[in-house]
């Protein structure tokens, strides 16, 4: 069964070498990685491309899935220390290596531990199918009669035992993921379920651990690029005299439009970046910010997509006794990692390392060969996290600026984004409109719903290198901005529903997914105008809901579970007008993509009636995300989620002009600060026997609306459009 | 090694130093990423130059404790769980301590107060303050 060809790692490790590389097994030096690139399998549905047992019972995940600093990398470990009956102690991590690890697709889209922790689970099953099997035939006892606890299987009677190292210590399991291996039941757990702390922060709190932005090569130079001042700008002439003073400058490269500056200190980097003249033709292709949204309703429609429709929404809303309604915007948004995008890049022997924090590495990989005509099999790209990314933001980007430069220089590159690059060069969230018609009849139930959604064209895929872009080489043509049409569609069963999209053929900005893109937008939306109707229908926003949810149990337990939870009280009648400050309590209901994650949510807010500022107070939130790998982990996102999103919603907006982003650092792009925090309550349901959904995103979606809907509670007046900027506030009470 | 005075600190510690605890964010003193301490009070490295250092005191995130031994306040960070990305967790916990060293018991509204010109992007500010409100109490 087993192969009996012994690992390199086990090689090595016997002849007592002992090197720590970064992002290896520790028995392994960079040099030997490519050794173990052409022997480790990477296949998806090979048993020996997710884990690794040594002879000491060491075992290696390995996951194409990557840890963005949500808590995966501890949560994976425990999928897979429970499902193999192995200590977490004995469990260290590869983690996106293009040469190393299985291509599980990027890590979005909260699929982590839905999609990638499975896929482990059932790699895992299959690997303790084999080993028991193997200890059967060697202890002569039969299958059923064995036990397993941290990777020794024992006789269920006597003292024989044999260990995981002595069955399989070094040698490949040679095996198909077999998906029909028996997983464990559910209610033997004990490690899946648990709150067990994060390996990754006692080194994030005391500065051992090793960000992207810290990692370094042997001989690395330091890079730094210069943008067109205007984003389609193109490069006339550049000054080389203008940093021949700069000590240990390298050089100046110059390809097309992309400009960079290589320099022995990264000081030096910085110091020539800044002081380098080049001149840049103007360009002024932007819409003007005052009219963006006039700018997208006349924006070419490429296509319709229909996400629903049932009925004839349009016919009923003809009919209808009374009709509604609105049209919702949602702002164009950046990442705003805290660390600005960084890569290195090495070439060595034709062939092309690099090192980011993508959350695509398999992807990176095929995009820098493509840009640089090379084989995808002469490119590694190996993952070391970075600041928090949210999406696509800046890190691939950067990790095509340090390819291009290191190969300018022959030496390896280390590129960091500065703040202006990051804010004004990563990928935003695209602007998101929609218009919302409702019909209700005379006794005020709801009999037509129809919204248009108009949001730029394309879905998931490679959001193109700006390096490649700039640099007039090969890259992808089209936009990608996420499947942003997600949860346009409503989970109410309205008699009469058409949904459509309208996908435009442009947008402002270099697009891309922003943590629940478009499901956030359209959740918005769809969720602040079924507050609308109800308060049209004089019900109670929760039994309203509750009214149309009509064939989904879990999502009515999680709503009524939410309003016992929240203490609500019922649609109180409108705010007294008394005092300057007013509260308001607002509810929002999702299911994720319609399929996965229910999150339901309460705000309460205070909305100040002379100033416009809305201070969100408290959110409570109820989850139900079926099987609970890590409850404080589980916790830990919906927290950032509630957090970021209420940041996003009150504070967020990309700023420009005809020519560029103006919104380049935190005071132009504020995010919320510590004392506009809200408080956080949160009941998780927790379904043991049911598959594990995605927690990363989820939690994001309900709170635009939720906040919408609490101040129109505090103080009766719709505010349709992200951010909430008391200027905005303070204009719908004055037209009250 | 330095050939200029202007230099921010934040390179000398990371590039001549070697250092990982302070962070470059922003390189304008507005997220706090960067933050030392000098001379026991909290200060921003990225926009301090070298030649204001001058025999002041530095102590980065390393300086107050190691993983074997850790400092109160990284403890109360663990416990807490206080950390998603992580990227902003040294100014949190440098800043948090230069102001724990003068405010022995701060109630939540003062440590929020304290960390405003922190910020943050994964939306860990709770878990952040009872870490420093934790860390008060055993200190």
């Amino acid at each position: 069964m087993f192969s009996g060809k012994s690992n390199r790692r086990e090689f090595l490790e016997a002849a007592g070498i002992l090197i720590v590389s970064f992002s290896l097994p520790a028995f392994l030096t960079p040099a030997d990685a490519q050794d173990a690139t052409s022997s480790k399998t990477v296949a998806l549905d090979d048993v020996d491309a997710f884990l690794a047992i040594d002879r000491r019972g060491r075992v290696t995940l390995y996951s194409g899935k990557v840890e963005l600093g949500t808590g995966v990398s501890t949560a994976l470990r425990q999928i897979l220390a429970e499902e193999l009956d192995v200590s977490l102690a004995s469990i260290s991590l590869i983690e996106g290596d293009t040469a190393l690890t299985p291509a599980q697709g990027k890590t979005w889209g909260s699929l982590s531990i839905q999609v990638g922790g499975l896929q482990i689970r059932q790699a895992a099953a299959t690997a303790r199918q084999a080993l028991l099997q193997e200890a059967g035939k060697q202890l002569g006892v039969a299958v059923s009669d064995l036990v397993v606890e941290q990777a020794t299987v024992r006789a269920g009677s006597g003292g024989k035992q044999v260990t995981y190292g002595e069955l399989i210590g070094g040698k490949n399991f040679s095996l198909k993921v077999d998906k029909q291996a028996p997983l464990k039941d559910p209610a033997s757990y004990k490690i899946v379920g648990k709150s067990i702390p994060r390996s990754d922060i006692p080194p994030k709190v005391t500065g051992q651990f090793t960000y992207i932005q810290d990692f370094k090569t042997q001989g690395m130079l330091h890079g730094r690029v210069i943008r067109p001042p205007a984003v389609g700008g193109s490069l006339q002439s550049v000054d080389e005299s203008s940093v021949k003073d700069v000590p240990g400058l390298v050089k100046v490269v110059r390809q097309n439009n992309f400009l960079g500056v290589v320099a022995e200190s990264e000081w030096g980097a910085i110091r020539a970046a800044r002081n380098l003249k080049a001149s840049w033709s103007a360009w002024d292709g932007l819409p003007e910010q005052s009219k963006l949204w006039e700018y997208v309703r006349a924006t070419k429609v490429s296509k319709e997509d229909v996400t629903s429709n049932v009925g004839n929404a349009e016919q009923a809303l003809a009919q209808a006794a009374k009709r509604v309604s609105a049209t919702y915007d949602f702002a164009i948004h950046s990442h705003a990692s805290m660390g600005p995008s960084c890569a290195v890049a090495e070439f060595k022997d034709g062939k092309l390392t690099c090192w980011s924090a993508s959350q695509a590495p398999h992807d990176l990989r095929a995009q820098l060969a493509a840009m640089l005509s090379m084989k995808d099999s002469d490119v590694e790209v190996i993952y070391v996290e970075g600041s928090g990314c949210y999406g696509r933001n800046g890190h691939e980007d950067a990790a095509g600026d340090a390819a291009l430069l290191a190969r300018a220089v022959g030496r390896p590159v280390r590129v960091q984004w500065m703040r202006d690059d990051e804010n004004g060069w990563d990928p935003k969230g695209p602007p998101t409109l929609m218009d919302l018609q409702a019909g209700l009849d005379a006794s005020g139930q709801v009999v037509a719903w129809y919204s248009q959604l108009y949001v730029p064209e394309g879905g998931g895929g490679n959001v193109k290198l700006l390096a490649a872009d700039l640099a007039g080489l090969p890259c992808e043509k089209g936009m990608f901005p996420g499947n942003i049409i997600n949860n346009s569609a409503i989970p109410y069963a309205f008699s009469n529903v058409r949904t459509v999209a309208h996908r435009l053929a442009e947008t402002p900005f270099r697009p891309s997914w922003i943590r629940a893109p478009g499901r956030m937008q359209n959740t918005f939306c769809n969720e602040a105008f079924v507050d609308e109707l109800a308060f049209a229908a004089g019900a109670d926003p929760f039994e309203f809901r509750l009214r149309y949810l009509t064939n989904d149990p879990r999502g009515t337990e999680l709503l009524k579970r939410l309003q016992t939870f929240a203490k609500w009280q019922g649609r109180s009648a409108a705010r007294s007008a008394g005092s300057d400050v007013a509260s308001g309590r607002g509810v929002t209901y999702v299911k994720y993509e319609l399929s996965r994650t229910y999150v339901g949510a309460v705000a309460d807010v205070e909305v100040n009636r002379k100033s416009g500022d809305i201070f969100v107070r408290r959110f409570i939130i109820v989850q139900d995300c079926g099987q609970i790998i890590n409850p404080d982990g589980v916790k830990n996102q919906i927290e950032g989620n509630v957090v970021q999103t209420v940041s996003r919603t009150l504070k967020e907006e990309v700023t420009f002009d005809r020519s560029r982003v103006t919104s380049l650092d935190w005071g132009s792009y504020p995010i919320l600060k510590f004392p506009e925090v809200p408080d956080i309550d949160i009941d998780l349901i927790d379904r043991p026997a049911e598959k594990p959904w995605g927690v990363g995103e989820p939690a994001a979606a309900v709170v635009p609306s939720a906040v919408a809907n609490a101040v129109f509670d505090a103080v009766g007046v719709r505010i349709r459009s992200v951010p909430f900027t008391p200027a905005k506030v303070r204009e719908a009470l004055r037209i009250a | 090694m330095v050939d200029d005075p202007d230099m921010p600190l934040l390179y000398a510690l990371r590039d001549n130093m070697g250092l990982q605890g302070p962070r470059f964010g922003c390189g304008l003193g507005q997220c706090g990423a960067c933050t030392v301490h000098l001379d026991g009070k909290a200060a921003r490295s990225c926009v301090t130059p070298l030649s204001a250092v001058g025999k002041k005191k530095v102590v980065t995130l390393e300086g107050l404790g190691s993983p074997d031994k850790l400092a109160a306040i990284q403890e109360a960070f663990i416990t807490n769980q206080a950390a998603q990305c992580g990227y902003c967790i040294n100014g949190m916990i440098m800043e948090a301590a230069a102001f724990l060293a003068n405010n022995k018991s701060p109630s939540e509204a003062q440590i929020k107060q304290a960390l405003a010109n922190n910020l943050c992007r994964c939306g860990t500010h709770l878990r952040i303050v009872r870490a420093v409100k934790r860390a008060s109490s055993i200190a």
